[in-house]
């Protein structure tokens, strides 16, 4: 199991003109939580998307348990990592317990409904949508709606570690649009994840929040991963006054002390 | 997992289950019996048991002893086929609506709307008007289904061009969207009325009839082909149905789920050209059914497509024939256009629709 990982080796990404990744290398392992911070356009969600699958690289590669992720099938990928990007809309009124149970599309004809109805209600429990479980999506706050999608990943995924293997959530700014109480519990859901073996990779505003919850932290700079150590490496008030270009007053607003 | 398997999970999802079962049995049966009034209804009424007893004789169910032979003759020749027709051709365009509505993530794209039912009638008017190419040769066994094959081409063709002008970073832009129909409609407007300057009297019959729709003509022979193209188009479009709800969580989210955004697409555009051309070619253009029929289904079960297709499939068939029913009653002995029934029907429903989506936001 040595080569369980998540990893981009010497990847590199354009978006049209645009080298937006340069040579990056990067590692996410299981039963670990890896934050991605930087400041805003360096990259994050891009190398997100890399890890993800959704972009391909244009040099270097995506590797997951040491197979590349090109050679992996889209059903198959999608039973071993689950994506919740940022500002998701959903089309049609959906309702919550319907929305979340789309998750399950990969794993059809593998599994009973009443498996499936069985994991739809723990997510919505574990995110507190059974009260919602009979709205319909659209009608639910920005807030409410993420938790959908995060409910959705999970579901996705069955378990943290599958058949041997770790599964892997990707998460691009999960607690944005969260109020305190539902960021800290939807990072604690990740946390558990992480701990039972699973990978967790967040991209990550709040620096307090990665340094609490987070195993290891990779700061992207201008399309380059310059540090990827644990948050006491990373998370020192000189690199993120660098990193951001904050003056050294205001750089503690954004630590723990 | 299986402490929590009786729990609420599992309820909300029969119950959807049953919800749906239960409108899809309704729906058949309402096409049923709106099917046997369309049967029985018109100048000379069949009274719905001598329908039975036809429908029974013929089966060879049945001793056919006792029929009236002209309410036979009336029912085998002139209402069943257009009863079929006018379900077919409903269904076909209530089908497309629906599955081009899941790709485009937007409630209001309705085939008459974004103009595919005009990109289809203008290339079957040119058939019409200036004749098949001249590689098509007289005999050839491809003339009889040049009318469909081009109303094919030109319904992908505007499908095609919505689609592309109208998505955006992953997104359908609804103005854009509603404004290319706009355009081809208009566009198709000019060529018809220039075809109209050169068509002979006997070619500008036929051209009305393309613009306000009609199912009057219907005969055997231009049933089945229609029916034959139409189930063609139905068995593509309801295997989309789990892409079509993957979609609508996103095309990244769809992608990131295992589907193929871009394969769904391209499928869904090509069976809903077939269904619209089958329609079209046989009916001409008749608008607002692909709208008004996946509302009714949405609204009394949810977005869910693996219903919203079928179902709507079953509501736009029996409100054409519903249509046509009123079309050939109104203004006895002449005949309404089914175009102008269906849109005196729809375009309140669609105003509706649109303020609601302002309201909500939706459909951006």
């Amino acid at each position: 199991m040595s080569t369980a990982a998540l990893a981009l080796r010497q990847a590199s990404l354009r978006r049209g003109r645009r080298l937006v990744l340069q040579d990056v290398t990067l590692q996410a392992r299981p039963s670990r939580l890896l934050a991605i911070i930087g400041p805003n356009g360096a990259g994050k969600t891009s190398a997100l998307s890399l890890l993800s699958g959704a972009a391909s690289a244009e040099a270097g590669e995506v590797l997951l348990d040491g197979e590349p992720l090109t050679r992996i099938g889209a059903e198959a990928l999608a039973r071993r990592r689950a994506v919740v990007s940022q500002g998701a809309r959903i089309a049609f009124p959906f309702r919550v317990h319907e929305a979340i149970a789309l998750g399950r599309a990969p794993h059809r004809g593998r599994t009973t409904h009443h498996q499936d109805a069985a994991l739809v209600e723990e997510a919505m429990a574990r995110f507190e949508l059974l009260h919602l479980a009979e709205r319909s999506v659209p009608t639910l706050s920005g807030g409410e709606q993420q938790r959908v999608q995060l409910a959705r990943a999970f579901v996705q995924l069955d378990r943290p570690v599958l058949d041997g293997t770790a599964r892997w959530l990707l998460l691009d700014e999960p607690v944005t649009g969260l109020d305190p109480a539902h960021q800290v519990r939807a990072l604690a859901e990740a946390r558990r994840f992480a701990d039972a073996g699973g990978g967790v990779i967040a991209v990550l505003h709040d620096l307090r929040l990665a340094a609490r919850y987070a195993d290891d932290v990779a700061l992207i700079e201008g399309g380059r991963c310059t540090v990827l150590d644990t948050p006491a490496v990373v998370l020192t008030p000189e690199r993120i006054r660098l990193a951001f270009g904050l003056d050294e007053a205001s750089v503690g607003l954004f630590l723990t002390a | 997992m299986s402490a929590s398997a009786t729990g609420i999970g599992l309820r909300l999802a029969d119950k959807r289950r049953r919800e749906r079962r239960w409108l899809l049995a309704g729906a058949g049966i309402l096409a049923c019996i709106v099917a046997l009034a369309g049967f029985g209804i018109g100048a000379l009424a069949i009274p719905p048991v001598t329908v039975l007893h036809i429908l029974a004789a013929q089966l060879g169910l049945a001793d056919a002893a006792g029929i009236d032979p002209l309410h036979r003759q009336v029912f085998l020749a002139i209402r069943a086929p257009r009863v079929l027709l006018g379900f077919g051709v409903g269904a076909s365009l209530a089908l497309a609506g629906a599955a081009m509505q899941g790709v485009f993530r937007n409630p209001l794209a309705d085939p008459g709307l974004i103009g595919v039912s005009a990109g289809a009638a203008l290339a079957a008017a040119c058939i019409i008007v200036i004749g098949p190419p001249a590689i098509i040769g007289a005999s050839s066994v491809l003339r009889p289904w040049m009318l469909p094959l081009s109303a094919f081409g030109g319904g992908l063709l505007a499908t095609a061009a919505v689609y592309l002008l109208a998505r955006h970073e992953g997104r359908v832009v609804t103005s854009v969207m509603l404004l290319a129909g706009v355009a081809l409609n208009a566009l198709v407007g000019a060529a018809i009325g220039w075809l109209t300057f050169v068509a002979t009297d006997e070619q500008l019959r036929s051209l009305t009839f393309w613009t306000l729709g009609s199912v009057g003509g219907a005969s055997w022979a231009s049933v089945l082909p229609t029916l034959t193209l139409a189930l063609l188009a139905a068995i593509g479009l309801l295997r989309l149905a789990p892409a079509l709800n993957l979609l609508a969580l996103g095309e990244a989210e769809a992608r990131s789920l295992g589907s193929d955004p871009a394969r769904t697409a391209r499928l869904v555009a090509c069976f809903a050209a077939v269904a619209v051309a089958a329609a079209v070619a046989s009916a001409g253009m008749v608008g607002f059914v692909g709208l008004v029929a996946p509302h009714l289904v949405r609204l009394l079960v949810g977005p869910d497509h693996r219903v919203v297709l079928p179902g709507a499939a079953l509501a736009g068939g029996t409100l054409l024939v519903l249509a046509d029913i009123v079309a050939r009653t109104v203004v006895v002995p002449a005949e309404l256009p089914l175009g102008v029934v269906t849109a005196l029907v729809g375009v309140p429903f669609f105003f509706w629709l649109l303020l609601r989506s302002k309201r909500t936001g939706q459909g951006e």
